[in-house]
């Protein structure tokens, strides 16, 4: 059997849910695991202090934020090409995901980049970035909602999201530009990642596994009542129709 | 070229509205489709002329052969009937026959803005572009609304003395009798059942 | 394609206020300015290639929902859907109009509401080459927008919405030519970054845009 029969929705509903109680319940375990071992079991950083420990909620949502929207995408193209009706639900239902990713991605950054940078909020290039996701985010979800017809939503959302992904990777690469342009040799850099010791790294990558098996259990969650949906409206269009006939 | 249509279903809103649909139209016939409102003759149109995808089902020669004439007319308030006319040869790569104005009854109203035009001489302005786009299949929504009985005849006499005269046919849901010798083709026997397949709700239920 | 350009500027023309509402929003917001940020001339000198780029974004979104409405609403777009001409064309023919009505009397008044914000002398050049360069890449992203929403019945805030993080590209390169032009800086990099923003699309969108309206009309 192929994996394209999960994108038969009654087949996609019976696999996944006896599974999404487990990726909750793995998904709390790492987050729990993993935050306390972060907040609590790992030194402060000679320079920046104990603040360095909202890294263990910063980075592993602003790998999700990026990677809804790619999976968003990849959902986007499967609609596109093989009109399996799961695939875009499961874009429509990573989005809201994404943006709450996003946003703590940003919330995050601004309450580490007070006592850091002594400012809530920088023209960084890398907050830039996120603040633009954050307004593609939002035009995704907007569109979904104006749009009645379910097919042509799916169709013209993932063609915005398609586009979307090449003007957010232009921005991307325009606003390092800019900001680069504003003031040369940007002195504040968030790459953080390369220089982080052993002891943060560990309980980092739990946190990280964490949000990914959240990120899977939401989308899924979330994917099965849009089917949901889908089908109640399903049921009552059949039943429109045979009571015009009667 | 033969219009064929062979089996052919239609969707309207994720429903398929009509299925097992098979007939030909033959240059220089025209079919007439009846049937109650709903039953899907405009969507059966629509698909003819390419606008959406049918469901299954085959159709053959349509493509570059058809014009389609739905209920609105597309035209433009601030363009003179000249201008409108000129503009859809133009788009289709046609010139504007000399004799069309006097075919619809516009001679007079040539240099009239069509914001000004009653919905009637509208309507004439409507149908009297299929007279300048060139195409051989003409697929007609109701083409004789909001006409009265003289523009009606006139209509007929365009499809039949210059367009089906000429080797063209027509698929033409419409109400009135138009006069034309012409089959009709009813189509509440193809109401598609409740349960038939393939629109897009199905996988849902 | 040409035929449907002249079949719109002539209602564009017939209709009137297709140049002059884009054109008077334009300067509405370039006098707002001053108001908002005080009156002095250096402050307005460093911030006015940036308040211009802006104000002329603002105002070529302003018209963009007109772009496929119209024709919508009447079913031109059916019957255009339905002719020779491919939809790529029909979008890429709306997008030419689109720029010559709302983005080319930009170009032009530009430089003249720059003198109100007391633009750099050396910027105006600059500033008017980024807009020639620029503001076709606003109408082709806006053509897009325009058909996403166009079967929508309250789709001017939206397509707002979706086209505005589009424009940010164009914006932050096309500000920066001018900035720099200002400040007697190389203009070459941001400058080839505009120009590469406005061929890609140039070359993508009006096919994205072809696809939407496909669907729409389905």
């Amino acid at each position: 059997m192929s994996i394209w029969d999960y994108a038969n929705p009654k087949k996609f509903i019976a696999t996944t849910t006896p599974l999404v109680p487990w990726f909750f319940g793995l998904a709390g375990v790492s987050l729990v695991v993993g935050l306390i071992w972060g907040f609590f079991f790992t030194p402060d950083d000679f320079r920046q202090g104990s603040t360095v420990k909202i890294i263990y909620l910063h980075v592993p949502s602003a790998l999700m934020a990026i990677n809804a929207w790619l999976m968003m995408l990849v959902a986007s193209l499967i609609w596109l090409i093989r009109r399996h009706h799961v695939s875009a639900l499961a874009a429509k239902a990573a989005a809201p995901v994404g943006i709450a990713m996003t946003l703590i991605a940003l919330f995050t950054g601004a309450i580490w980049g007070e006592p850091m940078w002594g400012t809530w909020w920088a023209w960084d290039p890398r907050l830039t970035s996120f603040l633009i996701l954050f307004l593609f985010y939002l035009g995704y979800v907007a569109l979904w909602q104006a749009i009645s017809d379910p097919d042509t939503a799916a169709d013209l959302t993932s063609i915005l999201c398609m586009v979307g992904s090449v003007f957010a990777l232009l921005s991307r690469y325009a606003v390092n530009f800019w900001n680069q342009g504003l003031h040369q040799g940007a002195s504040l850099s968030l790459d953080k990642e390369e220089n982080v010791a052993d002891v943060f790294y560990q309980p980092l990558l739990l946190c990280i596994a964490g949000f990914v098996l959240l990120f899977l259990a939401l989308v899924l969650l979330r994917t099965r009542t849009e089917i949901g949906r889908r089908r109640i409206r399903a049921l009552e269009m059949r039943a429109r129709r045979q009571e015009v006939r009667a | 070229m033969t219009l064929r249509v062979r089996d052919l279903s239609v969707a309207r809103g994720g429903w398929t509205v009509l299925e097992g649909l098979s007939f030909d139209v033959a240059p220089g016939t025209a079919l007439i489709l009846r049937g109650p409102n709903g039953i899907g003759k405009t969507t059966l149109l629509r698909t003819l002329a390419g606008l959406q995808p049918p469901v299954s089902g085959e159709i053959e020669g349509a493509g570059d052969d058809v014009a389609y004439a739905s209920h609105s007319d597309g035209i433009k308030d601030a363009l003179t009937v000249e201008e409108s006319l000129a503009f859809w040869a133009r788009v289709y790569g046609q010139d504007v026959p000399a004799d069309i104005y006097d075919a619809f009854d516009l001679g007079d109203l040539r240099h009239r803005m069509a914001g000004t035009l009653s919905s009637g001489q509208k309507r004439r302005l409507g149908l009297a572009r299929l007279g300048v786009v060139g195409r051989r299949i003409l697929l007609l929504d109701e083409p004789t609304i909001s006409l009265d009985r003289q523009s009606v005849n006139l209509f007929a006499d365009f499809l039949r003395d210059r367009h089906l005269g000429q080797g063209g046919s027509a698929v033409i849901a419409t109400h009135i009798e138009l006069g034309l010798d012409a089959p009709v083709l009813e189509l509440a026997p193809f109401a598609a059942q409740a349960g038939a397949a393939g629109g897009s709700d199905e996988a849902f239920l | 394609m040409i035929a449907l350009i002249a079949r719109d500027l002539r209602l564009a023309i017939r209709a009137g206020g297709g140049f002059g509402l884009g054109l008077a929003f334009f300067l509405i917001v370039i006098v707002l300015v001053p108001f908002g940020v005080g009156p002095e001339a250096l402050q307005l000198r460093e911030i006015a290639p940036g308040i211009l780029w802006v104000a002329a974004l603002l105002s070529a979104l302003l018209s963009l929902d007109r772009i496929f409405a119209l024709d919508y609403e009447d079913g031109s777009l059916q019957l255009l859907a339905t002719a020779p001409l491919p939809l790529e064309s029909v979008s890429l023919a709306k997008a030419v109009s689109h720029w010559i009505t709302a983005g080319l009397p930009l170009v032009i008044a530009g430089p003249a509401l720059g003198f109100l914000l007391n633009l750099a002398p050396a910027a105006y050049p600059w500033l008017i080459l980024s807009l020639l360069i620029g503001t076709p890449a606003l109408s082709l992203i806006g053509t897009f927008g325009a058909a996403l929403t166009v079967g929508l019945r309250r789709g001017g805030l939206l397509l707002s919405l979706l086209v505005l993080p589009l424009y940010v590209p164009t914006l932050i390169f096309g500000a920066e030519v001018a900035r720099r032009g200002g400040e007697g800086l190389a203009v070459q990099g941001p400058l080839l970054l505009l120009a590469g923003v406005t061929m890609g699309t140039v070359a993508l969108m009006p096919f994205a845009a072809a696809m939407v309206l496909k669907v729409n009309l389905r």
